[in-house]
């Protein structure tokens, strides 16, 4: 019974599920399985080979879009030519590095009928990972001591305050563990080259791990809360296994970080327990993580439910999830024709 | 000697911490002093129970369930006064 739905065509980015995955395949089942509408699916890719593009039961039509270093009126241009063709009602940009362009077009791409609900730029800047300390110190959320260096030779006088190891960390992607000053450098010029600088050098805690994604009404509302433990990690320390979890602490720092900052849109926290129970808020990621479809198998549909927001549409929030839901994510080889491969190459469209 | 109120116990020794997302397994003998443990009975009670099944000495049952809460409390499965 999908007759009386509406439907939405929504352009989704992070296509790329792959071993380090982004969100957006995860995102679009949710919002296949959405109660409120129906969709068409726009995908937005970087790259010609981000699987997304060619599972067709999930993607509808993909558009590849220029890297952020290009500029936002590159990318408006672009988005200005997928919209003429596509009549986009919404787009949701599942990458922390397109974040910024994002959200200074959306008052633009909103004057074209262009929804989105994107975190404000003040709230971007502030829970930025160079930030964390600040961010800790504003909001009374315990945070691992951390600085950022733009010349590896500035950790050296870390070692005098930090015990070893040390997490180095690039500002969009990637960390490593150091457990001496060699391990260090070689981790700086690793991350550096890839990402640039400055590098996060973090203090270590030893625990457990556990993360949250939610959604925030921009209000200082929690409309959706889902609380995961990593069950099995990938080299890259991505999980490939989780499972949801009864967590009252988790879910008290996630409402008060909410409420404290009115956060507004997708989110996932990055948590670490210690030994004596207390939590230190690694990171805050601006946008739905990779594994968002376990927090719609455990009953929030946090896609929908973003994209509701986006439309302006009445949004209550999620009341409870089931606990002990897991995800186990998985490699498929699918077949595809180099016909495929040729047009998203040479025309940039699929 | 409590156990957590929430943890869930299959009838296959499957034990599940819905708070911490941890799963372990025990065998017949631990899923039977677990669920011992869970209504409420003494020690005493769970060593003879066990001895009235299994033909081994009294002490040594007691040892092996000492060692089991031990592991247990490690694993944070058990209800403090302060929790």
């Amino acid at each position: 019974m999908t007759t009386n739905k509406p439907l939405f065509t929504i352009g989704v980015t992070g296509l790329n599920a792959i071993d380090s995955p982004g969100p957006g395949v995860a995102v679009i089942r949710g919002l296949r399985e959405a109660a409120s509408f129906n969709c068409r699916i726009i995908g937005l890719s970087y790259e010609s080979l981000e699987p997304g593009i060619y599972m067709h039961d999930i993607v509808d039509k993909t558009y590849q879009i220029p890297y952020p270093s290009a500029g936002t009126e590159v990318l408006m241009s672009r988005l200005e030519y997928i919209h003429e063709k596509e009549k986009l009602d919404v787009i949701i940009p599942n990458f922390d590095a397109e974040l910024y362009s994002f959200i200074k077009l959306e008052s633009r791409l909103l004057s074209m009928g262009i929804h989105t609900f994107l975190p404000r730029m003040d709230q971007f800047e502030e829970r930025h990972k160079v930030n964390l300390n600040d961010f800790g110190k504003k909001y009374q959320i315990k945070v691992p001591r951390s600085k950022a260096i733009y010349n590896v030779n500035e950790a050296q006088q870390l070692e005098k305050d930090y015990d070893w190891p040390l997490v180095v960390k690039g500002k969009y992607y990637d960390a490593i563990l150091a457990y001496n000053f060699d391990q260090l450098r070689a981790a700086y010029n690793k991350i550096s080259a890839k990402w640039g600088l400055p590098i996060i050098i973090q203090e270590f805690i030893h625990g457990t791990e556990y993360n949250v994604t939610g959604l925030g009404d921009g209000q200082g509302n929690t409309i959706a809360a889902v609380p995961m433990r990593k069950q099995y990690i990938t080299d890259k320390g991505k999980a490939w296994g989780g499972i949801s979890i009864a967590d009252s602490q988790a879910l008290a720092l996630t409402d008060h970080f909410l409420k404290s900052t009115q956060w507004r849109g997708g989110f996932e926290l990055e948590l670490m327990k210690d030994k004596n129970g207390d939590y230190y808020l690694l990171e805050i990621n601006p946008r739905m993580p990779a594994w968002i479809y376990l927090a719609v198998g455990a009953g929030q549909n946090i896609p929908e439910a973003l994209v509701r927001l986006a439309m302006g549409w009445p949004c209550p929030a999620f009341n409870g999830y089931k606990v002990g839901k897991m995800f186990v994510r998985y490699a498929w080889d699918m077949i595809v024709d180099i016909a495929e491969f040729e047009q998203i190459s040479t025309t940039g469209e699929l | 000697m409590k156990i957590k109120s929430n943890i869930a116990v299959s009838d296959n020794g499957f034990v599940f911490n819905p708070a911490s997302g941890e799963s372990f397994m025990v065998n017949p003998v631990g899923l039977g002093m677990l669920n011992m443990m869970r209504k409420g009975q003494s020690q005493e009670q769970i060593v003879a129970a066990i001895q009235e099944d299994y033909r081994a000495e009294a002490m040594t049952i007691e040892r092996d369930l000492l060692d089991f809460v031990e592991m247990m409390r490690q694993y944070r499965l058990l209800q403090y006064d302060d929790e």
